[in-house]
């Protein structure tokens, strides 16, 4: 029994650190399915958390600062789009920035507006986010095997922790099953065919960096307003880029993301509880090595050992109208 | 369509539009100065005074600017092929190795004459080493470039935590770093070079690495504009079909390029490690290699624009603990944030004052070609 409450406990924090890292893949498989690589992810969940931080500090509202947090999200978002659309820049080198103008301007103004060494004031309760407790989850706990899976893994999340696992068969739906989800897709794939039937190129790939953007506002939101009560500098500490190998280890599939993003999520937490401790069989495993893992798969992914990863056929190059 | 753009004059295309560039981005960064409440003239008098104001300063100043330019001259090698490096972080990490290896094995005995040869050695070994694996994958099996380099970054982190906490720590010792070298594992400083312009280097640590990187960017010149293989590079940079009728090996390129780019930022760890440290530390690259993308977009790739860039980046580092020190409220975060708009506005939205640049020059033109009509007539 000792073995299955440390698994419970085990699972329930992979959960817990999956989140963000789910929002923000799938943030990422908006805009990569539409032909535009993200490397911003960072820094777009990076700038949401402050803005929802801080607005959630100020008006003590957490539906605002969420807002606030999909708001700049998507300015960002729209910044990348603006050069990596209408200008057609290197949209690495436009991420790239991203990320850079958002990790100092996030301690600069925190510092100015807060002085607190970069951090947000602490937020009371109604201020962020609370756990939700399904009903008769400390009544059912008590029953064996099934009580502490109902109480402690299904039930006591949060909203955005629910809406993150929602989001994954939504955005399946909106891909494959509507006609905005069709032509995303294909303008990722073959834009000239897209403009062609007379869609615009330009608005869809516009649309689609909107997505991502609100997506890495609720990763953002959910890191300052839930998982820890307040924004902390640097707090996405290289969310975005697992979030981007996970995108890429899902083969750019949405089930497969969350499935990815959980093993990501479980390493991640697995690594914590592991701290000093010798594995079975395995004996001293460093640290250092369970945090490499994700990023060590993603390579050996890449290099084509576990199936073959193809990005989207059109993703990276600016789409130019034939004259 | 391969340039969408007409052709400008020569100080145009590699002076004026950069300089445009870069004035916006400042620009910006004091409206973020503005924000914050503090006078952005008052800042940017703290950042030229904090650069330029003693030799000391300058002494630093020159010193950040010689970690950029290796760092920059890895990114531009890699950009010429048409790839982009965004490892350099990395690279330079794992480049530090080599540099501790020749130190602590030889520091004691040899003087740095004798160390810094195998340095140099040692430090571009690791760090080609380490861009080789991305640069295979990229040419054998095709993944893309700069996802691998990113997360071969997060891995050089970790091994290098890992290898400072247990491996190169000395026994004993409870900071993540190794020991301290002898006399034979740290460069000297180039007061004398500064002494010519009658400036006291004080406690600056510019050294003699500083000479290397000139030597490289020199190196890097003949490599991209004289030499078979920079010709190679080149052409599969414009046009990889080109290349590839051409009978020329992609995967070739693409991996000696990315040993080539590695190396140069492997190189940057002598600066840290030998020239100032004296011991390998933990995170001792600070961002270094980001920066190196700021720097070749800004020199468009060419060494005689890495240098100034580099330069421009040094002053940026060196006059900003300035400002953070008059101005306690611009930490030096504001740094990070004029590389990003630098990036932004040099890198991804280079082309966004073109227009109207190439308008303006396009008339002025005409109407100097009318101008010369009417007087031959």
């Amino acid at each position: 029994m000792d073995f299955f409450h440390v698994i419970v406990v085990l699972l329930e924090s992979t959960i817990r650190v999956s989140v963000p890292l789910i929002f923000a893949a799938l943030a990422g498989l908006f805009t990569e399915r539409a032909g535009i690589f993200d490397i911003g992810l960072e820094g777009k969940m990076l700038g949401a958390a402050f803005a929802a931080g801080a607005v959630a500090a100020i008006t003590q509202s957490v539906w605002l600062g969420l807002l606030a947090g999909v708001l700049i999200s998507v300015c960002l978002s729209l910044v990348h789009g603006y050069a990596s659309i209408t200008q057609r820049g290197n949209q690495i080198v436009s991420g790239v920035a991203i990320n850079f103008i958002v990790a100092g301007s996030t301690v600069i103004l925190g510092e100015a507006w807060f002085r607190q060494g970069g951090r947000t004031p602490a937020l009371a309760e109604g201020a962020r986010f609370q756990t939700i407790t399904f009903p008769f989850a400390d009544t059912i706990r008590e029953i064996p095997f099934i009580g502490p899976i109902y109480a402690d893994l299904l039930s006591g999340h949060f909203i955005l922790t629910y809406l993150a696992f929602a989001m994954v068969p939504i955005s399946w739906w909106i891909l494959y099953r509507t006609r905005f989800g069709l032509r995303l897709r294909a303008v990722g794939e073959n834009p000239g065919a897209v403009d062609t039937a007379g869609i615009s190129v330009i608005w869809m790939r516009y649309r689609a960096v909107i997505c991502c953007g609100i997506l890495c506002g609720f990763a953002g939101a959910y890191l300052s307003l839930a998982m820890t009560a307040g924004f902390v500098k640097g707090m996405t500490a290289g969310k975005g880029y697992i979030a981007l190998a996970a995108l890429i280890f899902a083969k750019w599939r949405p089930f497969n993301i969350m499935l990815a993003c959980l093993l990501f999520g479980f390493l991640d937490a697995f690594a914590i509880r592991l701290q000093g401790n010798p594995l079975p069989l395995i004996g001293q495993v460093p640290v250092q090595l369970m945090q490499a893992l994700p990023y060590i798969l993603t390579v050996i992914l890449l290099a084509g050992f576990i199936g073959k990863a193809i990005p989207p056929k059109a993703g990276g190059v600016p789409y130019v109208k034939e004259r | 369509m391969s340039n969408p753009y007409a052709k400008l004059p020569g100080w145009v295309e590699y002076g004026l539009i950069p300089l445009v560039n870069l004035a916006v981005a400042f620009l910006v960064a004091g409206l973020v100065v503005l924000l914050v409440g503090e006078n952005p003239f008052e800042a940017a008098y703290h950042l030229i005074n904090g650069a330029f104001g003693r030799g000391e300063y300058i002494g630093f100043t020159l010193y950040y600017a010689t970690t950029f330019i290796f760092t920059g001259l890895a990114v531009a090698v890699a950009f010429h092929a048409g790839l982009f490096n965004i490892g350099g972080e990395g690279q330079a990490y794992v480049g530090g190795i080599g540099v501790a290896l020749a130190c602590l094995w030889l520091d004691q005995t040899m003087p740095w004459f004798v160390v810094f040869p195998l340095a140099i050695i040692g430090s571009a070994l690791f760090g080609a080493a380490w861009a080789f694996l991305p640069g295979w994958l990229q040419a054998k099996r095709g993944s893309h470039i700069v996802i691998t380099t990113i997360m071969f970054n997060f891995i050089a982190s970790s091994l290098m935590v890992y290898l400072l906490t247990r491996v190169l720590k000395p026994l004993g010792s409870m900071s993540p770093q190794t020991r301290t070298f002898a006399e034979g594992g740290q460069l000297p400083k180039l007061d004398w070079l500064l002494s010519i312009f009658g400036l006291e280097i004080g406690t600056a640590p510019f050294n003699v690495s500083f000479l290397l990187a000139l030597v490289a960017a020199f190196g890097v010149w003949l490599l991209i504009w004289r030499t078979k293989l920079g010709y190679e590079m080149r052409t599969m940079g414009h046009s990889p079909s080109a290349a590839r009728y051409a009978g020329m090996s992609e995967s070739r390129i693409t991996v000696v390029t990315m040993m080539i780019s590695g190396a140069l930022a492997g190189m940057m760890a002598l600066n840290p490690i030998m020239g100032e440290q004296g011991r390998m530390q933990l995170d001792f690259v600070q961002g270094a290699g980001f920066v190196g993308i700021a720097v070749a977009l800004m020199g468009r790739s060419h060494p005689a624009g890495i240098i100034p860039a580099a330069v421009l980046f040094g002053v940026l580092y060196q006059g900003g603990a300035e400002i953070s020190f008059e101005m306690p409220s611009i930490s030096r975060d504001m740094i990070v944030i004029i590389q990003g708009l630098v990036i932004l506005f040099a890198g991804a939205l280079e082309n966004m004052f073109r227009p109207a640049i190439t308008r303006l020059f396009s008339t002025s033109s005409r109407r100097a070609a009318v101008v010369a009509q009417t007087k031959g007539a």
